[in-house]
């Protein structure tokens, strides 16, 4: 009898986990799957490509060397042999190396201030929704009021603090771009606190703070990651912003925004210098905004729009 | 009578978030480090601190707090420390009106654009008009603001010379400035419309009304349309504050006169007076337009109202 219920327990057939299906819907969305493929290839170039040797460094200028086309090599006044892949600006540096170097601080500042605003999102949605009540109602008043600052000019504030630090700005952004996140959050937990495992969970005895953090919050991975996925390039494009006004990365650093605000002083003159750092940034958010897409019909097929 | 009492809370809600929104950039603006009179050339201690006194900013910061409150309830935003010899409200109300009229512009241009583009995409879901406009308003999204702005001048100004982009005068910087606007948030509208057309079309009474003969021009706009549109009148609110600051971008490009380069010149010099009483008329602003929205969603959709 034993022998006979281990071989039937066997051939049971193994359960698809909500992820292992998610990823199945995911791989049979192309667009989806190009934009993560892409994705990843851009940030492993970022990363990477700039320690490679053959790269020059994106802040040595050749004042001999001004505005090379691409595909051009030239030697310079010090007897350096250069190649611009991608040519080169008005102070001669190669323009493929500074935007490689300009993507590294564009994503990793994207990186940083999503994952502060979602770590302050969702404990603040998950507390909120959990106890409820008063508490609740006091939490999502202030986000209400946070909603009504006029966010860009809240940013613009926060300049003027970390003007030369441009990580802990975008700490500080992350601390203020946690708003609907933790809406969403909410939204969640208040549908799941209810439901069976939850109700096994207190029986069991366990505290408030466990059942939230081991019960409730991975419980919402889905849509949590779906706007994660939102946040980067928004965040991205806010850097963006603050480059192109001249609040965020000062020269001769770059990042992919004070490339586009260089390119756009000198579109007429030279318009690749617009042109590759504008059409990288926007490939890259384009597929983030596209992965965000097919990642929401894969992990919540009912929300699916189409 | 419960229309009535549902404003009036919303009305006393926006007060107190004004009130807290004006606290939090008074603070905020005060314990920036650096101060206004600083200067790249070394400026003696002793006149530093008689500015400081002349200012009222060697009384304790609670005290100028009180003061502050004061005097904004008589509608006075101090003296600009930057621009000399004007007043806060004389900055704002020679910049103001150019940033809040292309805030708008940018706004109607978003919706004429946006709204039918996204209906017509619920309509026609799933074959190529839809995701051809449907990617058309991805590119829309993530070709940011001052990508496009620069290209639209290069285009309309420089190659076709149709206007010239230094001029204020002749409202063509205005014109190229408020397309620019327009679009991007025609994009996000026109995703927000198909998204909520598309759930309102699959619903039970929608299917009624075809069952009924009801001719499907009317179904779209009759009968779906005054649901569809709801979650895109909610947008209004928080697309005017971020048109507002889009707008100081598209006023960096196109060298309009609106406040968004007083605004990003006081917060880097520690003009207080100045970044609070910009701070605070756009507040005002949204906040405003949070409450009409709020209004008219109560309006289109009665069940607002009990949540």
């Amino acid at each position: 009898m034993i022998s006979t219920s281990h071989r039937q327990s066997d051939t049971i057939e193994k359960g698809s986990s909500l992820g292992r299906d998610a990823w199945l819907r995911l791989k049979k969305n192309h667009v989806a799957m190009a934009s993560l493929w892409f994705f990843l290839a851009v940030v492993l170039l970022c990363f990477l490509l700039p320690f490679a040797p053959g790269i020059p460094n994106p802040n040595v200028t050749h004042p001999d060397l001004q505005s090379m086309k691409p595909f051009s090599s030239a030697t310079s006044i010090e007897g350096e042999e250069v190649f611009y892949l991608l040519g080169s600006d008005h102070l001669g540096r190669d323009i493929l190396s500074r935007i490689l170097h300009g993507g590294r601080v564009s994503l990793a500042v994207g990186f940083l201030a999503t994952a502060v605003s979602l770590t302050i999102g969702v404990v603040y949605g998950a507390v909120s929704g959990f106890i409820g009540g008063r508490l609740d109602s006091v939490m999502m008043r202030i986000v209400d009021i946070l909603y009504a600052l006029p966010f860009m000019i809240i940013v613009i504030i926060l300049t003027t603090y970390f003007g030369n630090n441009l990580w802990l700005l975008f700490v500080c952004i992350g601390a203020v771009e946690w708003l609907t996140m933790s809406r969403i959050v909410r939204g969640q937990v208040i549908s799941l606190k209810n439901q069976e495992f939850v109700e096994a969970a207190r029986s069991l005895g366990l505290s408030q703070w466990r059942i939230i953090f081991r019960h409730l919050i991975p419980n919402t991975v889905g849509p949590v990651i779906v706007y994660t996925t939102l946040t980067v390039p928004a965040v991205m494009r806010l850097e963006a912003i603050l480059s192109f006004l001249g609040l965020g990365v000062q020269p001769p650093d770059a990042s992919w925004g004070s490339l586009i605000k260089e390119g756009a002083d000198r579109m007429a003159s030279d318009p690749g210098l617009l042109i590759y750092p504008a059409i990288i940034f926007g490939l890259t958010l384009f597929c983030l905004n596209f992965l965000g897409d097919g990642l929401r019909d894969a992990l919540d097929p009912k929300s699916s729009k189409d | 009578m419960d229309t009535l009492r549902y404003i009036l809370s919303r009305f006393g809600q926006s007060i107190f978030a004004l009130l807290c929104i004006i606290t939090i950039t008074f603070f905020l603006a005060r314990l920036a480090p650096g101060g206004p009179f600083l200067d790249d050339k070394a400026v003696p201690e002793h006149l530093i601190e008689q500015m400081n006194r002349n200012y009222g900013f060697d009384k304790p910061l609670i005290v100028q707090y009180g003061l502050y409150l004061g005097r904004l309830i008589t509608g006075d935003l101090g003296p600009s420390l930057g621009n000399k010899g004007f007043t806060v409200n004389e900055v704002i109300a020679e910049g103001f009106p150019v940033s809040f009229m292309l805030g708008i512009s940018g706004l109607v241009i978003a919706l004429i654009i946006g709204v039918p583009v996204g209906v017509f995409a619920a309509a026609r879901r799933n074959t190529a008009i839809d995701y051809i406009l449907m990617t058309a308003a991805m590119l829309g999204i993530c070709l940011p603001t001052f990508v496009i702005a620069p290209l639209l001048g290069e285009v309309f100004a420089l190659k076709l010379e149709w206007f010239d982009v230094a001029m204020w005068e002749n409202s063509s910087a205005w014109f190229l400035g408020a397309l620019t606007l327009g679009l991007y948030y025609s994009a996000y509208i026109a995703r927000l419309t198909r998204g909520s057309m598309l759930d309102v079309l699959s619903q039970d009474f929608i299917r009624t009304a075809h069952a009924k003969g009801v001719a499907p021009f009317k179904v779209l706009f009759k009968h779906a349309f005054r649901g569809g549109i709801t979650p895109v009148v909610a947008y209004l609110g928080p697309a005017l504050a971020g048109l507002i600051g889009g707008s100081f971008v598209v006023e960096t490009v196109f060298g309009l006169p609106g406040l968004g380069q007083h605004f990003i010149k006081a917060a880097t010099n520690r003009d207080y007076w100045l970044i609070n009483g910009t701070v605070t008329v756009f507040a005002v602003l949204i906040l405003v337009m949070n409450f009409l929205v709020d209004v008219i969603q109560a309006w289109l959709d009665p069940r607002t109202k009990s949540k």
